[in-house]
């Protein structure tokens, strides 16, 4: 969906005219009319309806009459007040939109009741935290909070000014014991903005709606806000809890209103007439924070790829034990199609090189098959280039892992593995994950897992995540049990083993599907494969906000 | 010095004064420079930088902006002529052009006035004495009283004796000002008094004549040129019969449908009526004529007229050069037998004004000004640029548009495409007015007269709704601009390739769409534009209809030309954006839509709040009629406010108290300036709250 105008490229990066400066591109040509490749493509297609067709339904929020009520008091729908505060034309990166799916039995929480995502304001990257006052009138449950701290996470780690669009009745009070005291819940929200305030991160929050007694804190703690006049209210104690403590009786807008804590109090610095006007003063704001993006990397100009993203539905298919070759996939989302590859003659089910997307220079990891030792040490090498120069890491991940065996142990396998996972571990430049197909054991770790600290991670969906697949699971299950009836002298039967078998297959297909993962936030979102170049790009150009920080890794085991 | 006496032998002119502004003062300009003749100006301190000023070669302060301080005074002109050295002084029309006194000055100080003699301006300029003098010389004219007694009742008595309708002229009025038309006796009283003060205001002199009133007249005049050697000459006629306020606004040449017999015979009642005051120079006779096309004389106008462009057209003449070869003391270039007319042509007047709004005219800068490419068949008389501005102290013309053509059709056809080409930005203008009224079948059909406006209102005032394709195209052009804005800026930071920059409102697993929200007049429009993967705009307008949106753009300097494929229809249209409003210039016409305000930027934009009543126009404060604290009724008059030299009522929108008086007598005010500011009423909780 992005098309690139034309761009001066002799004013930023030289005129290139040197042949020795050019780059052959990757990739080939498909095959349309292959019944291999028409099938494939069909099958992902699906997906990624099934993909659309649920996030539309996410997007409306809590519903037909939630959203009426919410637009019969003049109050904006959530996400637009989100196209509000935007620059005109900003795109807006959400982020787990899926937050919530199917996660508390009948109960629905689309996007886990809170808006998150990264959009320009006032031309400045800014990470957006809005509640969605139509879902369970904006409340946070379990997932809320983890939504948010997220949300705080990333912006923290990108150094994106925060902007909380507040509108919440609080934490959910039957789930409290889920939402209240542990280190990742509630109370962490302040504690985020206490130390992004500490480290320059801007915090500013809109109340559009409630803040009640914890909720209080995200105004208060801000570093400026904003609240609109008749609409939004803050306080510690409601008028409820007031009259039952103290028997005083007071009205929501006397005991917390904009009047009372932009005249009196000193709680809001900013009074806004309504939804639009403090919008407006929250781009005010921001356009005098004085921000300066400095990506602190060198640009080319970009190009689009060679090849039209679509093509991917093709190659890749929705079956994982069918093989594609990932500089296919890295021909359809790097600038020009061009790729730098290093070392690729050796250690080859692992693919590495340079590449630019969108300009900035990336350094790519990605699977063509299972990890052996020389693959590992390679990436491990890549790394160590990458983290050096400051070149942000894109992992392609689709890994069943490292490889087994006499063979593999003998050749020490498990050391060369743990030196790649300590690269990512250590590897200080920003990280992208983006999970292309399977997903499992320690080859999630060695390609930069949630555990490894992405910048971002995103799925497709067609891709699998567990600690190994469902089969193979089910096959050791088996296995050990076959073991122990033989140790016992018992029989088992071909029935026995399929009854064991089966309900581990299906659970791991269950569990290991990205809606599963993402529901649960174990990555950011389940994205289109079409839209991997511009959701890769925005992530990257969010992360760059971040300075650049040097890597210092630990031990490798020779 | 030695211009005096110049009826005998030919006078040197090298070097002329032009004691006027605007494109009169250009167009002489042009014509003395043709002619090697180097060139004065004069000009007020509100025209320093004017287009006319540019033109010349010197150019002279005079005074302040008023008229009055500047182009009516004789004195400074007179001396800058001396201190120039100038032999010669262009009066253009207007201002000094028909001034008895100037041109006498002129005589007596021995520079040549580029005009008729002073008597022949004295008698031509009082409407009785030139009737009178018409009819001796055997010029057809209409019944009416031209005496001395300005009773009420001998004007009551006399105005029945015509008949009615009758028409009440100041005797020393001219367009039309001072007149007025009493239908019936009932209203008589009123509408003489009404001229009285008009021609007071305008003239200094009240002194009225009455006039028989032809219903559905033709306005035709002739175009006559006189030398000092008793040579006389018409240039045949033009027809201004369509005005608006009694004013000309579509002026062509030859007059629609005379017969040749006729053409000629009021050709030669012209030269008899310049031959009667011994004219020199270029002159107007103006004629009534009727649906027989039996003529009257009506007057004369001694100056050269606005739009006698239009018989240059068709005569192939410059009358300017005719002026100042005559002034010189040289024979008329053409003998009458001479003088033949080619084809047809038209003058569009392009005002600063708002006809939905009885043709307020208005003033401002003209942010964006494009014209038609000049050609042979094409003239634009302007005096003013993008980014002049159009004065509240003068004439608010801003072009003459003046097209030639083989034939009428050809000729109308041509200004028609010439008036959509037209674009002018910043101020209202009469354009789209132009385009309705040269569209009308009637006025194509040439079926004209002076009533043509009022009579085809409806069809020329229609209730215009922008289309759905006009819709688009200004959604698509917003858009356009938006995401220019966006790369223009990113490319001045550190990071201008980022996607946050180049993938335009891009979202996750969603179709991006962006609602545009644009007011046509009081009408709220909204476009609501998904972008799709591959570049084209979905857009569902106002809820409804569904277009699928291409376009391709160029741009040249504020102007977009937008080229839209539109569910498969590929139109073109240009679309200028400034400030809060969008110009939109398609084949369908000109129309201007307006990005909402947001309500908290509108409070804080002024002191007034909404209902407040504002200057509808700019102008000058004339008078205040309400104190602070005074409680006023809804209607009750307010402020009167004089612009563009007519008086202008400002009335109570609603009753309330008026709170502060913004301005005091004699301030300048722009258009939309509240005037008065009520005092804030104590809106209840409830009210609000809906």
């Amino acid at each position: 969906s992005c098309r690139l105008l034309h761009f001066n490229s002799a004013r930023f990066c030289g005129v290139r005219q040197f042949h020795k400066d050019e780059v052959a591109p990757i990739g080939t040509p498909v095959e349309k009319d292959s019944a291999e490749y028409k099938e494939k493509y069909e099958r992902m297609e699906k997906l990624v309806t099934e993909l659309k067709t649920t996030v539309s339904g996410i997007l409306q929020g809590g519903g037909a009459k939630a959203r009426e009520r919410q637009t019969s008091r003049k109050k904006m729908l959530p996400r637009d007040r989100i196209n509000t505060l935007l620059d005109p034309q900003s795109p807006f990166l959400e982020l787990s939109q899926l937050a919530g799916y199917q996660l508390y039995g009948k109960e629905e929480v689309p996007a886990g009741g809170i808006i998150t995502g990264i959009g320009r304001v006032s031309g400045v990257e800014c990470m957006i935290v809005a509640n969605d006052p139509t879902v369970k009138a904006g409340t946070y449950y379990p997932i809320t909070v983890k939504k948010h701290l997220r949300a705080q996470e990333i912006a923290q780690e990108n150094h994106l000014p925060c902007i909380y669009l507040v509108d919440s009745g609080g934490a959910n009070l039957p789930r409290q014991a889920d939402v209240f005291p542990d280190r990742d819940h509630f109370g962490r929200i302040f504690f985020n903005q206490a130390n992004m305030s500490s480290l320059g991160i801007p915090q500013v929050a809109v109340v559009l709606g409630s803040c009640t007694a914890g909720g209080a804190y995200i105004p208060a703690m801000a570093d400026e806000s904003i609240i609109v006049r008749k609409q939004g209210t803050i306080f510690l104690g409601g008028p409820p809890l007031v009259k039952a403590a103290t028997g005083e009786e007071v009205s929501s807008e006397d005991l917390g209103g904009a009047d009372l804590h932009c005249g009196q109090s000193g709680v809001t610095d900013y009074y806004a007439k309504d939804d639009a006007h403090a919008l407006h003063l929250a781009r005010r704001v921001v356009k005098n924070l004085n921000r300066i993006k400095d990506p602190g990397v060198n640009l080319e100009t970009p190009e689009e790829p060679l090849f039209d993203a679509d093509e991917m539905y093709g190659i890749v298919g929705d079956n994982l034990k069918k093989t594609f070759d990932v500089r296919e996939v890295i021909a359809r989302v790097v600038d020009g199609s061009r790729f730098d590859e290093f070392k690729a003659m050796y250690g080859e089910t692992l693919i590495t090189g340079f590449a630019r997307l969108w300009g900035y220079p990336v350094g790519i990891i990605g699977n063509n098959g299972v990890l052996f030792s020389e693959s590992a040490m390679k990436g491990t090498h890549f790394i160590e280039l990458c983290s050096q120069r400051g070149i942000p890491l894109i992992f392609l991940q689709n890994i069943t892992g490292f490889m087994v065996g006499r063979e593999a142990e003998a050749g020490g396998i498990a050391k060369h593995g743990a030196k790649m996972v300590t690269a990512v571990a250590c590897a200080k430049v920003p990280k992208l994950t983006l999970i292309i197909g399977g997903s499992y054991g320690a080859g999630n770790y060695g390609m930069c897992g949630r555990a490894y600290g992405p910048r971002f991670m995103y799925m497709w969906p067609n891709s699998r995540i567990s600690v190994m697949g469902g089969e193979q699971a089910a096959n050791v299950l088996a296995q050990i049990q076959r073991d122990q009836r033989a140790r016992e002298g018992k029989e088992w039967t071909d029935a026995e083993e399929a009854a064991l078998k089966d309900p581990v297959i299906m659970k791991y297909e269950q569990e290991g599907h990205p809606y599963f993962s993402s529901a649960r936030l174990w990555d950011d979102g389940v994205i289109d494969p079409v839209d991997t170049r511009t959701v890769l790009g925005l992530s990257l150009s969010a992360a760059l906000n971040a300075p650049r920080q040097q890597t210092r890794f630990g031990v490798f085991r020779m | 010095r030695c211009a005096s006496s110049a009826s005998s032998g030919v006078a040197k002119i090298d070097k002329v004064l032009i004691a006027n502004r605007g494109e009169i003062a250009c167009r002489v300009m042009h014509t003395a420079r043709k002619m090697g003749i180097q060139t004065v100006a004069v000009y007020s301190d509100a025209d320093k930088n004017s287009m006319h000023v540019a033109l010349a070669d010197e150019a002279y302060n005079i005074g302040p902006a008023a008229a009055s301080q500047s182009y009516l005074r004789q004195d400074h002109i007179m001396n800058v002529a001396k201190q120039s050295g100038a032999q010669a002084i262009h009066p253009g029309y207007g201002f000094l052009s028909e001034n008895t006194e100037f041109a006498e000055l002129c005589e007596k100080e021995g520079v040549i006035f580029i005009g008729p003699p002073a008597s022949a301006i004295r008698d031509m300029g009082i409407k009785s004495t030139s009737k009178t003098i018409m009819s001796a010389a055997g010029v057809p004219v209409i019944e009416g009283y031209h005496g001395e007694d300005q009773s009420v009742e001998r004007l009551k008595k006399e105005a029945a004796a015509i008949g009615y309708p009758v028409m009440i002229k100041a005797v020393r009025g001219g367009g039309g000002k001072g007149m007025r038309i009493a239908m019936t006796e009932a209203d008589f009283e009123a509408q003489l008094e009404s001229a009285k003060m008009e021609g007071m205001k305008s003239f200094g002199d009240q002194v009225m004549l009455l006039e028989k009133f032809v219903v559905r007249p033709r306005h035709v005049e002739v175009q006559v040129f006189g030398d000092r050697h008793d040579n006389y000459v018409y240039l045949f006629e033009r027809d201004c019969s369509v005005q608006r306020r009694h004013q000309k606004i579509i002026e062509e040449a030859p007059a629609p449908g005379l017969t040749e017999e006729v053409r000629r015979s009021i050709g030669e009642a012209a030269v008899k009526a310049a031959r009667a005051v011994k004219y020199v120079g270029a002159g107007t006779v103006e004629f009534i004529m009727d649906a027989d096309q039996k003529f009257y004389f009506m007057e004369m106008n001694t100056r050269l007229q606005v739009e006698h462009p239009v018989t240059e057209m068709i005569t192939k003449t410059d009358l300017v050069e005719w002026q100042i070869r005559v002034a010189g003391g040289e024979q008329l270039p053409r003998k009458q037998e001479d003088i033949k007319f080619h084809g047809h042509a038209f003058e569009a007047r392009i005002y600063a004004e708002d006809p939905s709004n009885a043709f307020m005219p208005g003033a401002g800068p003209l942010l964006h000004l494009s014209t038609p490419v000049p050609s042979g068949t094409v003239r634009i008389e302007t005096g003013v640029r993008q980014g002049d501005e159009v004065s509240v102290h003068y004439d608010p013309m801003i072009a003459k548009l003046v097209v030639w053509g083989e034939d009428r059709e050809s000729a109308l056809r041509r200004t028609l495409s010439a008036l959509k080409d037209y674009k002018v930005v910043g101020l209202n203008t009469n354009l789209q007015f132009l385009i309705d009224l040269a569209s009308h079948p009637e006025f194509q059909a040439s079926n004209v007269h002076t009533d043509f406006i009022p009579e085809h209102s409806e069809a020329l005032f229609p209730s215009r709704q922008i289309s759905s394709i006009a819709l688009c195209q200004a959604a698509v052009a917003m858009l356009y601009l938006q995401r220019q804005q966006v790369q223009d800026d990113c490319l001045l930071t550190n990071d201008p390739f980022s996607p946050f920059s180049h993938c335009s409102s891009a979202r996750v697993n969603e179709t991006p769409s962006q609602f545009i929200t644009l007011m046509d007049g009081d009408k709220e429009a909204t476009v609501e534009a998904q972008r799709q993967r591959d570049g084209r705009y979905l857009m569902i307008v106002n809820g409804g209809s569904e277009m699928i949106v291409e376009s391709t753009f160029t741009t040249e300097d504020d102007i977009i030309h937008v080229r839209c494929n539109i569910n498969g229809v590929i139109s073109t249209a240009s679309v200028i954006i400034q400030d809060n409003a969008l110009h939109l210039f398609s084949l369908e016409g000109s129309g201007t839509l307006t990005l909402p305000i947001p309500a908290y930027m509108q409070s804080t934009s002024g002191s007034g709040s909404l209902d407040d009543p504002v200057a509808p126009m700019p102008g000058v404060v004339e008078r205040i009629l309400v104190s602070e604290g005074a409680s006023v009724e809804q209607g009750e008059p307010l402020v009167v406010m004089i612009a563009m030299k007519m008086e202008y009522v400002i009335r109570a929108p609603r009753a309330g108290v008026v709170g502060k008086v913004m301005f005091k007598e004699g301030d300048t005010v722009s258009k939309g300036t509240a005037l008065v500011h009520f005092t804030e009423e104590e809106k209840t909780e409830g009210a609000e709250a809906k």
